[in-house]
């Protein structure tokens, strides 16, 4: 089931010629490098950059994409995940786009790359101090809704002031009862500075705390980039009688029987019956392969989701 | 005793023409000092100079902390300005929309300044919104209710909960009563002077309403063309008034 890569039709891997490694010519992405320097040594501070226009639209990950041929070498294995899943169009495209313009090897398994480019999640298996994450993030900034004035927001965080985002959540609570902010969900990187995960779950913003992987985020419209370093502190806002919590089903993925991963709910027939799926699809196909050599029955059918 | 707040010469410019002008007065802590003038005289000038929001072009400007420290106003870091205004001062304005945050609930705006000061306790919080809100008057099962929802009088009792929630030593008031119809004034007077007396808090108050001065003010000061042209004990002032604007003023509030 690894073997996808080759499914794919020889000629749109074949690389294109008339383009510069990675697409970006190098004086761009020696810009972007020197961003992405400042951004690892002030983790979760935003550093502006002058992003260019990509051959996608804003929104569809210009950012992540500027930052990863920005890193990106000769050597390095490339895996691109939107909402979890290897096989979504931005994911395949941004793929393709690379392993057209800079031939480096891609993969759909998260052990195998070296970059992980991710939209909306953190891969299930645990990264590594050899791997990087590049986060495609539409908004860079946590205190927008908040604070419409741009200059405001700079100085909120120059002087470390973050009362207003506990305002906010504090609104949740008022609400909703819990604080309903279930995705993007504000933390606050190294101690300092208060900081937008991209919208991932905040099923998964504990896996940024003192994760082994360089995380790096890149708004391409909004033109920031921002990092959190290897074992960097991670800290989710809350309220001490509202403590942080992620989200829990009391279902199990139908395909591979996990319990412990983030599941999307499928609606399959008109008739609304609907099916909890693990959104990690090489974390599912990992766990329906474990399940089939502990059984030694091939799941032939459940091995071909897409 | 020291003054709490100190003002020497102060004096804002527009370019070439004149905010105010060589405004001196010293406040005492728990004393309420009304600002009053006809429009354009320099009142809000001189109260957006002494809240810092307007660069002074000269004069001096001292203020003293709760621990006794003596800070030069015109001269202090931003850190320390925004820390001030935050744990030591307050400002209500004259339109509650500008002084509120409109689309969250009254227990958040009143809870923001906490949250502000590092509160992190929901429980705490909104038990202390609620108490303020029953401070002001308003009915404290209103507090998930959005502003938007309120009257003017009660967003302006919800502004005062707002600044007042941190326990602040000096409130400055832009009009905080104009806008509002004469029964709800005479509450929201009412209220400010019980609460300005309870908390011994130091106000600086302006307005164009001497029947507002007369009501709460301990001292007054009567500005013209962005000049002080008289100040004094507010009875002193109104009942004996010495210059011809301020004989002028006086005489031209209708009888009740």
């Amino acid at each position: 089931m690894n073997a996808r890569d080759t499914n794919e039709p020889a000629r749109a891997e074949a690389i294109v010629e008339g383009y510069n490694f990675a697409y970006l010519d190098e004086q761009t992405k020696r810009m972007i490098r020197r961003a992405l320097l400042k951004a690892v040594a002030i983790p979760g501070h935003q550093i502006p950059f002058g992003s260019r226009e990509m051959p996608l639209p804003y929104g569809w990950g210009t950012g992540g994409i500027q930052v990863t041929a920005a890193i990106i070498g000769h050597d390095d294995t490339l895996k691109v995940i939107d909402q979890g899943s290897d096989e979504t169009t931005n994911a395949v495209n941004i793929r393709r786009f690379f392993a057209r313009t800079a031939g480096v090897r891609t993969t759909t398994r998260t052990v195998e790359a070296t970059i992980v480019q991710t939209r909306h999640r953190i891969p299930e298996t645990p990264l590594t101090d050899r791997q990087i994450l590049v986060y495609q993030v539409p908004m860079p900034e946590p205190l927008y809704r908040l604070e419409p004035r741009v200059a405001e927001c700079r100085k909120l965080h120059a002087l470390n002031e973050y009362g207003l985002m506990n305002v906010k959540l504090y609104e949740d609570i008022v609400r909703h009862g819990s604080i309903a902010t279930t995705y993007d969900y504000p933390v606050i990187v190294n101690g300092r500075y208060l900081s937008a995960p991209s919208p991932i779950p905040k099923f998964d913003n504990p896996k940024m705390h003192m994760n082994p992987a360089l995380q790096l985020f890149g708004a391409g419209r909004e033109r920031r980039i921002y990092a959190i370093p290897p074992y960097t502190s991670v800290r989710s806002l809350d309220f001490e009688d509202h403590p942080f919590e992620i989200q829990r089903w009391e279902h199990a993925c139908e395909i591979c029987g996990s319990r412990e991963s983030f599941l999307d709910e499928m609606i399959v027939d008109d008739k609304g019956k609907r099916m909890f799926v693990c959104s990690d699809s090489d974390y599912c196909q990992e766990q329906v392969a474990k399940g089939a050599e502990a059984t030694q029955t091939p799941h032939a059918t459940q091995g071909e989701r897409a | 005793m020291t003054p709490l707040l100190s003002a020497r010469g102060l004096t804002t410019r527009y370019g070439a023409r004149i905010g105010c002008e060589d405004v001196s007065f010293d406040l005492y802590p728990g004393e309420v000092l009304c600002v009053v003038g006809e429009s354009g005289s320099g009142k809000s000038t001189l109260l957006n100079t002494v809240a810092l929001r307007v660069p002074a072009a000269a004069g001096s400007l001292d203020y003293t902390t709760a621990n006794g420290e003596s800070l030069d106003l015109l001269n202090l870091s931003e850190p320390r300005r925004r820390l001030l205004m935050r744990t030591e001062w307050g400002f209500v304005e004259q339109n509650p929309r500008d002084g509120l945050r409109m689309n969250v609930s009254a227990g958040a705006n009143v809870g923001e300044p906490l949250m502000a000061v590092g509160a992190r306790h929901f429980g705490k919080i909104r038990a202390t919104a609620s108490n303020w809100m029953g401070r002001v008057e308003l009915d404290a099962q209103r507090i998930d209710d959005l502003p938007t929802a309120f009257s003017g009088g009660m967003q302006q009792r919800l502004q005062i909960a707002r600044n007042l929630v941190t326990g602040p030593r000096l409130v400055l008031m832009d009009e905080p009563t104009a806008g509002l119809d004469v029964s709800v004034q005479a509450r929201l007077l009412d209220l400010l002077r019980t609460l300005t007396a309870q908390l011994h808090l130091a106000c600086v108050i302006v307005t164009h309403d001497i029947g507002v001065a007369r009501l709460l003010a301990h001292r007054l000061m009567v500005m013209q063309g962005g000049r002080v042209v008289e100040s004094g004990l507010t009875d002193q002032v109104l009942d004996d008034p010495q210059h011809p604007y301020t004989q002028l003023l006086v005489s031209s509030v209708l009888p009740a």
